[in-house]
């Protein structure tokens, strides 16, 4: 079940236009910079941008931190959004589950094939940053990115945190998904599913900015995003990488109980 | 006592006030092919998912193949093929894709063998030379056929049929009557659901009227429609058939009379002995629709006035 789920994912054409366009950004940004070498100050604009004209290896990190705030979100949310309300709306489901396919058995070969999209997605992100980054920008040991510690990490340590922090970009999406995937099982609308969690989104970035919200702050799906720059700072700051998995655990575990206790119990009648 | 393959025992399901399917008994036994007539509206479609275990019951008892349904549903499934409300696939894959994503999606069957039983079915429907033009690109009745190719991918013991032959043209149509009654005479129970009489009436062996959510009639087809003990004369002067026959005639109109009697030679005899024109005789049977149009009310989707 779960090898047909993938499949059907990853043969969908929709799938990988999604992925090309999420690209398409970070690449369009690092051509402007080479072309006028205006980079933006430290501290200013989408984090390690300001460093990557001295050094390319650091542009996948630059790729994650320019789509993670908007347009990775909404492609998990559209990917999340369209696994059961999608085949409900196309009129699969009732054959789905006439084969019958089992609903948990369903739902849970749906959330493996968005955690894979997800990995998928961020990896070829981070891939395709490294590429450009590389060849576009010089390469050389660097300086950290934050201007905090002031160390030289060898490339091996770049690429050892790049790895740890495409992990956490990953987990900060698990929870988009969770909360895509559970609208999806309440709607036979794929749109209605995506906006509905990107509407969470949209709501916690709002209240995150907002000083009077700061009682809710630590709870919010959004708060420890960008946490993943502190896999760059020496020593690593763990503490809020740490707290980010935990509340995104959070939001899964809570997100995922209620669409499989929604979804065995509800009549298809798309 | 034949092998009893679908049973519902006060099957009910509410939605809010709504009773949409309001204590059915259904009782469909091995081999038949089982006509589920009904108007639009009238509960059909609910039941049939209830059946699959699509829709949960509000009260009542399902059992297909003699299991208990929704629980028995990994069991009894695999053993059911089944179209509901029109066919759905993938559009942007081939037919033989979706095929193949549809057998693996659920227990039973071998991977080996999947290539082989997907050209079968597409054969048996056929759609063996469709390639692999994508679904989108089907017409409505390739997908009609994709539909019926999916139900019979798992050569089921219970094909449960919703409108199956909606979007075919009249040879199409024939082509799958030919194709179900095939498949019914070597075993396979056939549960029709239609609001096509005349379809019912050429398949059924028996038949069930759903009318408002209630069964008002579930009877063999020839019980149904059994002579009703007149013969029909066709005469170009049914007044002179009044004339010799008296009170055993129960109507006329232009060119026919009914006199009662179950023995059309006889009628035949003392009609031409009197020099009576008889240009044919049949002996007088309800149709299915005179029949279903007597135990059911009018359409669901007709929304009156309350008097």
């Amino acid at each position: 079940m779960i090898g047909v789920e993938l499949r059907k994912l990853f043969r969908r054409p929709r799938t990988w236009v999604t992925i090309a366009l999420l690209n398409a950004l970070p690449v369009l940004v690092a051509v402007l910079l080479v072309l006028t070498d205006l980079a933006p100050r430290p501290g200013e604009g989408p984090a390690f941008l300001s460093a990557v004209l001295t050094n390319g290896t650091l542009f996948p990190l630059a790729a994650l931190a320019i789509v993670l705030p908007l347009f990775l979100p909404i492609a998990v949310a559209v990917v999340a959004g369209d696994s059961i309300a999608g085949e409900a709306q196309g009129g699969t489901l009732r054959y789905l589950l006439a084969r019958p396919a089992g609903r948990t058995r369903l739902l849970v070969a749906k959330l493996v094939a968005v955690i894979a999209f997800v990995l998928v997605t961020v990896v070829i992100v981070a891939a395709v940053g490294y590429v450009v980054g590389t060849t576009l920008f010089d390469v050389q040991p660097l300086a950290t990115s934050t201007g905090l510690s002031g160390t030289v990490l060898t490339p091996e340590q770049v690429a050892g945190r790049t790895l740890l922090a495409i992990g956490y970009v990953t987990i900060s999406m698990l929870g988009v998904a969770a909360f895509a995937l559970f609208f999806s099982t309440l709607t036979d609308s794929p749109q209605l599913a995506t906006l509905g969690a990107l509407a969470v989104l949209i709501g916690s970035s709002l209240l995150f900015t907002l000083d009077a919200a700061s009682a809710i702050a630590p709870y919010l799906p959004t708060r420890y995003w960008l946490s993943f720059v502190d896999f760059f700072r020496d020593p690593v700051l763990w503490r809020d990488v740490t707290r980010g998995i935990g509340l995104q655990a959070v939001y899964v575990v809570v997100l995922l109980g209620a669409a499989w206790a929604n979804f065995t119990t509800k009549d298809v009648t798309s | 006592m034949t092998e009893t393959v679908i049973a519902t025992r006060g099957l009910r399901k509410r939605y809010g006030a709504l009773r949409a399917v309001d204590g059915i008994d259904l009782d469909v036994r091995a081999g038949d092919v089982y006509g589920f007539l009904g108007a639009n509206g009238s509960g059909k479609t609910t039941t049939v998912r209830m059946l699959l275990g699509l829709v949960l019951p509000t009260e009542g008892e399902v059992e297909v193949l003699g299991r208990p349904m929704p629980k028995a549903a990994r069991e009894v499934l695999p053993r059911v093929g089944a179209l509901i409300e029109g066919p759905a696939a993938y559009g942007h894959l081939s037919g033989r894709a979706n095929l193949a994503l549809l057998d693996a999606a659920g227990p039973g069957g071998s991977r080996r063998s999947r290539r082989q039983r997907v050209g079968d079915v597409l054969d048996q429907v056929g759609l063996g030379g469709v390639g692999k033009r994508p679904v989108k690109a089907y017409s409505l009745g390739m997908r009609q056929r994709l539909g019926l190719a999916g139900a019979l991918l798992r050569r089921p013991d219970l094909l449960v049929l919703d409108e199956p032959t909606n979007g075919l043209d009249p040879q199409g149509i024939h082509e799958i009557r030919t194709l179900l009654l095939d498949l019914n005479s070597t075993g396979t129970t056939v549960f029709l659901s239609s609001h096509l009489l005349a379809e019912i009436e050429q398949l059924a062996t028996r038949v069930g009227v759903l009318d408002r959510g209630r069964v008002v009639l579930q009877d063999d087809l020839t019980t149904l429609t059994a002579p009703t003990g007149a013969t029909v004369v066709q005469t170009p002067d049914p007044a002179r058939v009044r004339a010799v026959l008296g009170d055993r005639v129960l109507s006329t109109d232009a060119d026919s009379a009914v006199v009662r009697g179950t023995d059309p030679a006889e009628v035949n005899a003392a009609l031409v002995s009197a020099g009576v024109p008889v240009h044919g005789l049949r002996l007088q049977r309800p149709s299915l629709e005179e029949v279903v149009l007597a135990a059911a009310s009018t359409s669901a989707d007709r929304v009156g006035v309350p008097a």
